[in-house]
């Protein structure tokens, strides 16, 4: 008796393996994402314990290229490159995946109560529209000049374009399915409406927002570096990479390393974030993917 | 058909409304006393009781928003308080820089992407269209400020091809006008041209699925013909659009692109009027940049009756 549920275990045990394989073969970009993706956090928790205190002034050696002690060389206040690359990879995934919660779980809310409360609808819509006729970056950089730098301003101030974008994709996925046949029947039997929006309208919504969670984080990554290289993001002492190439762009013409460390970093983690995307949109959406091939 | 175009004029009257109220709003949005903010930190109560009378801070905020609508159909964007000039005198001064890096972006992206993107869904599946895929995900991802530096460190400090930084007037001859904005325009380029040949090919890719589409090739023509004369002009109105939205994200990008090649356009005045917390300006400048992207989209709308004749309702 025993025997046999050992059997049973490991043949359950090695069809989840088999599966999971089968999975990472057909879906590469998702696992490649995945796992630099976990690198990068990995780097980011365990900061402290492979970098040097980002923030020590070392005049001594100001400017220096990279050598055997400071990898990545120093920068004009003798501050270890290596160090400020390593934490700020911290600041950009923390901006990164805080603005694709936040802003997919309001434009979820708001975007639910739209595509079903007919009143609301046009009134919201009217103001999306209106908030995404400003470019995002302005946008962004205007709330920064109201909030005043900090990292939690910066999230804010992304997220805030990013929401309408969200409530058009949540919106267009109400209308759809408020219309399927399931629906009218649970709306026929007297289902409450937030029942109806739980139950039969929230979890397809899911997939969509998984792809759109994903490039609102890639892009948040980007403009977070955008906004502390224009001088209106985390502020100056916060080791980020906008901060960091914002800094040395004064000496790039005779010290290239202090912009490449930080521009290689951040083009990696955007190229990877959107990489994901573009594998979780053909795993979770395969509509979309065969339109795209 | 004119129906059609009153309409989509009319639709653009609330989002502009919206603009403008936000716009006027974020003075108003400021945690604590806006005055004070302009004012910063090192400034004594006369200061900020000066700015307030300025602005007209004082006054009950529907006024304060009525007077500055008033003034807005008049054309005054305000008076900045950094220089003490209006507005709109300061906004058209940098207006040619701006208005040129983003036209020849516009250009090289559309003469690149367009072709690229009908190529690759031509010759879908092939090294063509891989390399294409790769450039639209590495234009997508890689900012354009590393973009900016990267062609700055190769092509002006190594080959000396092109000025390192600057913008020099067309006024002052077209050849170094032309290699001033070289490099900003193909920097900031990569973006929109990544958006754009990705969209062409995705619509071109459906369009040669059509059955006219093989009844064209069926009659003799040449692939040349079938892709310009049926497949591209099928497949324009998604392309057509994404580059109205796609402004949108070109607005973003001089914005940066500007700082990173030292260009005196509208995108340095923005983030020199952020540093000096001075309103009137960004409040100006977002005005006419979301002006600018909602004329552009209406634009592109009418343009859609031209490419696709059952549009017109």
């Amino acid at each position: 008796m025993t025997a046999t549920t050992g059997d049973l275990d490991i043949g359950a045990s090695r069809g989840r393996l088999d599966k999971t394989l089968e999975f990472a073969r057909r879906n590469p970009t998702v696992v490649i994402g995945v796992t630099i993706l976990t690198i990068m956090a990995l780097i980011a928790i365990f900061a402290p314990y492979i970098a040097r205190d980002p923030l020590l002034l070392d005049p001594v050696v100001r400017l220096e290229p990279p050598s055997a002690a400071n990898w990545f060389g120093t920068d004009h206040l003798g501050r270890d490159v290596y160090a400020r690359t390593v934490f700020g990879t911290r600041i950009s995934l923390t901006v990164g995946l805080s603005v694709a919660l936040l802003s997919t779980s309001i434009g979820l809310v708001i975007g639910l109560i739209a595509g079903y409360v007919r009143i609301v609808d046009a009134l919201v819509m009217r103001i999306m529209d209106g908030l995404m006729a400003i470019p995002g970056i302005l946008f962004a950089i205007a709330l920064m000049a109201l909030f005043g730098s900090s990292v939690q301003n910066v999230i804010i101030a992304i997220t805030v374009p990013e929401v309408p974008r969200v409530v058009r994709l949540v919106r267009a996925v109400v209308l759809t399915i408020r219309e399927m046949p399931y629906v009218e029947a649970a709306v026929s039997v007297g289902t409450r409406l937030p029942k109806i929006l739980i139950r039969h309208i929230l979890p397809n919504t899911f997939a969509p927002l998984m792809v759109q969670a994903t490039y609102v984080c890639a892009s948040a990554v980007i403009v977070e570096a955008l906004l502390s290289f224009l001088g209106a993001g985390t502020p100056p002492e916060v080791p980020s990479w906008g901060n960091m190439m914002a800094e040395g762009r004064v000496y790039f013409q005779i010290k290239p390393w202090l912009l490449f460390f930080p521009g290689l970093m951040l083009a990696i983690m955007v190229l990877t974030v959107n990489v994901l995307g573009d594998g979780l949109r053909d795993t979770l959406d395969p509509r979309i993917a065969r339109r795209m091939k | 058909m004119y129906g059609y175009i009153i309409r989509r004029v009319l639709a653009t009257i609330p989002v502009m409304v919206v603009v403008g109220i936000f716009v006027f709003l974020l003075l108003h949005l400021t945690p604590g006393d806006p005055a004070a903010v302009i004012a910063g930190d090192y400034a004594s109560p006369a200061d900020i009781a000066r700015i307030r009378a300025k602005l007209g801070l004082d006054l009950p905020i529907y006024i304060q928003f009525g007077k500055w609508v008033w003034a807005l159909s008049q054309g005054d964007l305000g008076i900045s308080i950094f220089s003490n000039l209006p507005v709109a005198q300061l906004i058209g001064q940098r207006l040619e820089p701006t208005l040129m890096l983003s036209l020849a972006t516009i250009i090289i992206a559309i003469a690149i992407a367009v072709p690229l993107g009908v190529i690759a869904a031509w010759r879908a599946g092939t090294v063509v269209d891989r390399f294409t895929m790769l450039f639209a995900v590495l234009g997508f991802s890689v900012p354009i400020f590393v973009i900016g530096y990267a062609l700055m460190y190769v092509f002006a400090i190594k080959l000396g091809w092109f000025p390192v930084q600057g913008y020099v007037p067309l006024a002052k001859g077209f050849w170094p006008f032309l290699q001033s904005i070289t490099l900003p325009s193909v920097a900031l380029a990569m973006l929109y041209t990544a958006l754009i040949a990705r969209i062409t090919r995705a619509s071109v890719l459906e369009v040669l699925t059509e059955d006219y589409i093989r009844t064209a090739r069926a009659k003799g023509l040449t692939s040349t013909a079938v892709l310009m004369r049926h497949a591209l002009k099928n497949a324009a109105v998604p392309i057509i659009t994404i580059i109205g939205i796609g402004i949108a994200l070109l607005i973003g990008g001089v914005v940066v692109t500007e700082s990173v090649f030292n260009i005196p356009g509208l995108g340095r005045l923005t983030v020199d009027s952020i540093l000096r917390r001075d309103y009137p300006i960004i409040q100006g400048i977002i005005l006419v940049f979301a002006g600018v992207y909602v004329i552009v989209n209406l634009l592109v709308d009418i343009s859609y009756t031209f490419f696709d004749p059952r549009i017109r309702y």
